[in-house]
Order: C-alpha cells, then sequence, then structure tokens
C-alpha cells in the first residue's frame, strides 16, 4: 500500500482505485464473497450504511476508496473545523443506534467540550442482544467505513486514541477490523500527521469476554481497563469521565459507519431519510418463525407490517402472526394491533418496546408468550453482574415465579406480585441492565395476560409449548409405523413394530418434541 | 482444591508452553488495559487459565491475584480447565431458542451420553451453551470449534457428531 500523505495524494489514489475496482469487475471471473444473510435491497429497503457491504472486498482498502472512502475525513480535515464537523453532525440528525437514540452530533459535543486529557474514542461493537448481528456484518463486510467514521469524531472531539470493542463471539469480525486498521495505518490513514494535518489518531481492537453487561458503555470501559466488567452509576457521563476517568467518547458501529457519508454528502441529504424526530436509515436483523429472515436495512417510518410481510416475507409455514420482539433482552413484545405503526425510537417506546439494537424476532402463533417472557429473564438474570441487589435478586426472583408459572405451578396474585417486582427492579437497579430486565415481563403481560392466567388457572398453555402442561400422543390413524419417531427420540419413550402404530410413554418422554418435528405424517398430537 | 489441581495439567511445566506464555505477557506487559488483553490471548492459546496460571499471571504481571480470579471468573469465556478436543457449543439466543436449539441439545446429550456443560470421558467434545453467535437468521446454529452449523434438526446431530467422536 502506498502512503497516501496528502490531499492530492488522496485524490489521485482515488482516481485510480476507481479504475481498478470497474476494470477488476469487467473480468468474468470476479466475485465478492457473497453472504446469504444479505441479499439485494427489496423494493422498501435502502442501502445507507450498507452501501458496500457486499459490494466491495472488505479486505482491499483500495476498494472501499474507490466507493469515495476517506474522502469524507479528507474534506473534514481539510475545509472543516472541528466544530463544523459537530453542526453537520447534529444537522442531520443522526441518532446513536446502539439503542438510546442520543444524538451523535450532540454527545460529540459535550466530549469536545469536556476539561482533560488525552480523550478516547471508543466503538462499541459488544453487540450481546441476542438475535442481533447487524453490527457484526457491517464490521465484517465495510470495516473502513467505521474506522473512517471513528477518524472524524475523533477529529470532532480532539481525541489521538481509539478502541474498538468486539465480542468474542465474532471472531471473523475481529479479524476483518485487524486487517483493515493494519491497512489504513500502512496506507497513513491511522497514524501521526493525517493527510499532512496536525491530527493524529490510532486504533485498536480490544475484545471481550463472553458478558452481556459489557456492551453498557460504563462496563465495557471498565473492561477494557482490564477489570471486571462491571457498571457504575452515571452521571459522571463518559464524555466527562470516561476511560481511565479521561473524557470519552463512545457510539456503535452503525452510528459511526453513517457519519462518512453524512460529512461527504452533507446533512441536509442525510435527514431527507426518516421520519420528523428521526433521520435516516437503521438495519433490523430479521431472525424468527419468517420466510425471508435476514440483514435489512429500511428508512425510519417504515411499519412493522411492511418489514415483517413485505421486506421478511410474511409468516413461515402459513401459520398465523403472534408477536415481534424487538430490543432484545431489554425490550418488549408487541402483538398485531402495533403492526401499523411508523417504527423509530419514539414510536417503539411508546408501544411498550424499545428500538434497541435492531434485533427484530417474529414469532408465530405457536409461540408461548409466557416462555418467551422466562427466556428472557433467564437471560438478564444470568448475565446480571451482581453489583446491584434489585437486578440480582429481583430478576432471580422473576425468573423463579415465571418458571412456576411455566410449570403449572403458578397462583392467584402471582402476576400482581410480578408488576410490583418489575416496576421496583426498573426504579432502583443501577443500569441499563436491570431497568431493561422487566421489560420483556410487562410488554407480555400487557398484550398476552390470558396467556398467563391460562397457565395459572387452567393450567394449560394454550402455545402448547410448555412441558409440564402438555402431552405428546400418537395420532393412530395418520401413524404409518415409519419408526422415524422412535428412531430420533432421545429417551427411547417411543415404541412399536415397523407398519404398526406407534405408542409414546408418557412417564419416560421429556415433551422436547422431536418426535412431532421429524413425522412427515402429521401423527404426533400435542395434547 | 487439592483434586482440581492435580487433575488440571500445569502448562507451566512444559518448557514450550511456558515460553508461550512468557512472550504472551511480555508482549502485552505495558498496553493500558493489559489484564484482560493477557487472559484473552492465554485463554485462546492455551485452552484455560488454571490456578497456577493465574497466580503466574499475576506475579509476573505485578497485579494482586484477585484481581485475575476476578476477571476469570466474571467471563464466561475464560474456563479454569481445559475444554475437550472439539468444543460444541450450542446458541440459546433468542433466534435459536425460538427456532428449537433445545431439542438439537437434547439430542446431542443422548448422543454422547453428557450433559451440558461436561466433557466426553475420552476428552473428545465439550458441549456448552453459549449466546447469540450472530448468524441467527439460521436458526438454531451450533459452533464445533471455530465452525459454524445452521439450520440444524435434532435428526441431523448423530451423523454431525459422528465426525468429531474419536
Ligand atoms: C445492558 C446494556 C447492554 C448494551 N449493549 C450494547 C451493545 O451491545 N452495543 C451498543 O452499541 N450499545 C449497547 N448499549 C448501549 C450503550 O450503553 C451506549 O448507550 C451506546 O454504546 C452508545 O452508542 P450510541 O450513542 O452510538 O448509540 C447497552 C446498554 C445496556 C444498558
Ligand atoms: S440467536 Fe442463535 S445465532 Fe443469534
Amino acid at each position: 500500500m502506498t502512503l497516501i500523505e496528502t490531499h492530492e495524494n488522496l485524490t489521485q489514489i482515488h482516481k485510480q482505485a476507481v479504475l481498478d475496482f470497474e476494470q477488476k469487475r469487467s473480468s468474468p471471473d470476479f466475485q465478492i464473497q457473497g453472504s446469504d444473510e444479505l441479499k439485494a435491497p427489496t423494493e422498501k429497503e435502502v442501502r445507507v450504511v450498507l452501501r458496500n457491504s457486499g459490494v466491495i472486498d472488505p479486505y482491499d482498502i483500495h476498494e472501499y476508496i474507490a466507493k469515495d472512502g476517506y474522502l469524507a475525513i479528507g474534506k473534514a480535515l481539510q475545509s472543516m473545523t472541528p466544530e463544523e464537523v459537530i453542526d453537520e453532525v447534529l444537522a442531520s440528525g443522526l441518532l446513536g443506534r446502539g439503542g438510546a437514540g442520543f444524538p451523535a452530533g450532540l454527545k460529540w459535543r459535550f466530549a469536545r467540550g469536556a476539561q482533560g486529557s488525552p480523550k478516547f474514542m471508543i466503538c462499541n461493537a459488544d453487540e450481546g442482544d441476542p438475535g442481533a448481528f447487524m453490527n457484526r456484518l457491517l464490521l465484517e463486510t465495510d470495516p473502513h467505513a467505521v474506522i473512517e467514521g471513528m477518524l472524524i469524531g475523533a477529529y470532532a472531539v480532539g481525541s489521538s486514541q481509539g478502541y474498538i470493542y468486539c465480542r468474542a463471539e465474532y471472531p471473523q469480525a475481529v479479524k476483518t477490523m485487524i486487517h483493515a486498521i493494519e491497512q489504513a495505518r500502512e496506507a497513513g490513514l491511522l497514524g501521526n500527521n493525517i493527510l499532512g494535518s496536525n491530527f493524529s489518531f490510532d486504533l485498536e481492537v480490544r475484545m471481550g469476554a463472553g458478558a452481556f453487561v459489557c456492551g453498557e458503555e460504563t462496563a465495557l470501559m471498565s473492561s477494557v481497563e482490564g477489570r471486571r466488567g462491571e457498571p457504575r452509576p452515571r452521571p459522571p457521563f463518559p464524555a466527562q469521565s470516561g476511560l481511565w476517568r479521561k473524557p470519552t467518547n463512545i457510539n456503535n458501529v452503525e452510528t459511526y459507519g453513517n457519519v462518512p457519508q453524512i460529512i461527504l454528502k452533507g446533512a441536509e441529504w442525510f435527514a431527507s431519510m426518516g421520519t420528523e424526530n428521526c433521520k435516516g436509515s437503521k438495519t433490523f436483523a430479521l431472525a424468527g418463525d419468517l420466510n425471508k429472515p435476514g440483514l435489512i436495512e429500511v428508512p425510519f417510518g417504515i411499519t412493522l407490517r411492511e418489514i415483517i410481510f413485505d421486506v421478511g416475507g410474511g409468516i413461515k409455514d402459513g401459520k398465523g402472526f403472534k408477536a415481534v420482539q424487538t430490543g432484545g433482552p431489554m425490550g418488549g413484545c408487541l402483538p398485531e394491533k402495533y403492526l401499523d405503526i411508523p417504527v423509530d425510537y419514539k414510536s417503539l417506546t411508546a408501544a411498550g418496546s424499545i428500538m434497541g439494537s435492531g434485533g427484530m424476532i417474529v414469532m408465530d402463533e405457536d409461540t408461548c408468550m409466557v416462555d418467551i417472557a422466562r427466556f428472557f429473564m433467564e437471560f438478564t438474570q444470568d448475565e446480571s453482574c451482581g453489583k446491584c441487589v434489585p437486578c440480582r435478586v429481583g430478576t432471580r426472583r422473576i425468573l423463579e415465579i415465571l418458571t412456576s408459572i411455566c410449570n403449572g405451578e403458578g397462583r392467584g396474585g402471582d402476576l400482581e406480585l410480578l408488576e410490583t417486582l418489575c416496576r421496583e427492579i426498573i426504579q432502583d437497579s443501577l443500569c441499563g441492565l436491570g431497568q431493561g430486565a422487566p421489560n420483556p415481563v410487562l410488554s407480555t403481560l400487557e398484550h398476552f395476560r390470558d396467556e398467563y392466567e391460562a397457565h395459572i388457572y387452567e393450567k394449560r398453555c394454550p402455545a402448547k409449548t410448555c412441558r409440564a402442561l402438555i402431552k405428546f400422543v400418537i395420532n393412530e390413524e395418520n401413524c404409518t409405523g415409519c419408526t422415524l419417531c422412535a428412531i430420533n427420540c432421545p429417551v427411547n419413550a417411543i415404541t412399536g413394530e415397523r407398519k404398526k402404530v406407534h405408542v409414546i410413554d408418557p412417564d419416560i418422554c421429556t415433551r422436547c418434541g422431536i418426535c412431532e418435528s421429524v413425522c412427515n405424517f402429521n401423527a404426533v398430537d400435542i395434547i | 482444591m487439592e483434586t482440581v489441581s492435580t487433575t488440571i495439567p500445569n502448562p507451566l511445566t512444559i518448557p514450550e508452553q511456558k515460553t508461550f506464555i512468557d512472550s504472551i505477557i511480555e508482549r502485552n506487559r505495558n498496553k493500558p488495559g493489559a489484564t484482560m488483553v493477557v487472559c484473552t490471548e492465554l485463554q485462546n492459546e492455551i485452552g484455560y487459565l488454571s490456578a497456577p496460571l493465574q497466580e503466574y499471571v499475576a506475579s509476573e504481571m505485578n497485579v494482586p491475584l484477585s484481581s485475575i480470579r476476578g476477571v476469570v471468573t466474571f467471563y464466561s469465556f475464560f474456563t479454569a480447565a481445559p475444554r475437550g478436543k472439539h468444543s460444541i457449543k450450542f446458541c440459546l439466543g433468542t433466534a435459536c431458542y425460538v427456532g428449537g436449539a433445545d431439542q438439537l441439545i437434547e439430542k446431542a446429550e443422548q448422543v454422547l451420553g453428557i450433559k451440558i456443560g461436561e466433557t466426553t470421558s475420552d476428552g473428545a467434545i465439550t458441549i456448552e451453551a453459549c449466546r447469540c453467535v450472530g448468524a441467527c437468521s439460521q436458526a438454531p446454529v451450533i459452533t464445533i470449534d471455530e465452525e459454524l452449523f445452521g439450520k440444524l434438526s435434532a435428526s441431523k446431530m448423530p451423523k454431525l457428531l459422528k465426525k468429531y467422536q474419536d
């Protein structure tokens, strides 16, 4: 890689890169390693953050430069003051994509104004929400966009050292980022006196080690410092006192990914997409019982219905829609009646869920909402760092109650007790984990209360999921005696001869449901 | 403690491993926040952070043992004992849970004769549950060593596992 020392260098290399880019693609055997998670955009989608994903080779900085890469930091260094950069980002209306939706420009302004040096930049690539993989895909397919976004932010804030904190579960993303950083450094786009200016900045990747709470900014910084990832109370906010108690700016991967284009194309262009108070586009990871799961990017303001049925292809196997879960373990489950609200940070919060980082899990009619609430509580209870009592003890108590309801041991008064507990945990917890943990319980209690009541008062699981409340039996009319269920049963609970009706021994059966999923003749009934 | 440390090999007694460990510590010693970096590299390269290794790191890096132990016990990625030759992780993230991950686990437990969190007696395979690996559109997903397997079903498990059973 040739060193890019001046703006003239950059212009020349850009020209050459564009030619090379075209030429490479004119060759018949040219191929970008495809990802079946990101398909060509459908009618309702856009490609802003993901514009280069699947288009360029992430391992070649020239390909990024060909797509106007590093021209934005060039523009900022040559013709904008740090204040002007901040004004531009502020005017674009870019909100932080990590979950809380705080205006990025404002955060940068706080960090710029803060006393103390050095100042640090952090990219939050912890992406701990189960069911979310937007950040991973961006890091793996367009790493330089994140680096350039951080560079621009660093220039605006006045920072010379940055960290990308990436979770250990993403080895490929870590590899791609480290490679991209090395390339940028060789090109002189990271390091001292970037593009001949006074601005110097360098970056390092730090890895998480499997703790969800480390996505929370103060816990993350404690982890970068080499300690247990326990959060601390805010204020002081990171902008005042962050990494090693120095002013620190922390943003999400996707937030940074948006920045280069805002600088290059202008705030107005960016603000032309989205809703009144929420500009631009958002990536979502669509998963669950959908025909076309995968990564999507849509403008804010699109409805959940459009996302699920138009972009996501509707519910799998012709089943009915039951709920969409947004916001991960701190989010909520929304039923059919909310499908037509336009998606942005405010509207999802008003509906009783949250935007979160962009995981969206669609559930069909066979999903038990009590079990889902229990699942999320198991997650947060396990991931609670244990520092504050409301979260540590409260999540455990909620989990116990939910488990007993799922086991058919729920009692009258349980739901009211749950609600009280939830409110107290929200109020008294130290960090966003505890404050958000009750959300899945509260939202399912609100929208699917009848399911809770069926479990408690009728000892019945309407979705036929909760093991203690169901039984598997062979449907004698449909069973052909193919033996498939007996072969697959993990506990040998099924007996029967070939071509004769089989029998499930309810005393041995663990209700795992494997027999039902392998049967080709619809011969296993759940009662 | 006594009985545990006799069954867990001590990498410090193997000369090549010790050199390797020293080089990891040396390379990162001066990095700010080095504890996490060193622990991560040791976990990746040595495969576990046994009690003697933790003590060694603490004294070499001149930090209290409690802070090393605190880190090792806090993060689920770190283990004090070696895993099996192959490490199989079952994703229990939301998409995989909804997609029937529990059926995969139940089948694997039967085929291997061990429970989740355990290692087969021949040391070939460890099975664990893990958090979302970010391949949710292919749920349910498992990872075997570094490789990812998606869109699995319980009936596919025996054949898949066979390849890793020595
Ligand atoms: C429990 C918890 C987990 C979080 N996990 C993440 C995460 O994985 N990624 C992320 O960007 N932000 C996460 N956040 C939000 C961060 O604390 C922080 O607000 C965010 O990184 C700021 O970036 P933004 O302004 O660009 O959104 C989490 C917050 C909490 C309370
Ligand atoms: S939930 Fe299993 S890969 Fe995301």
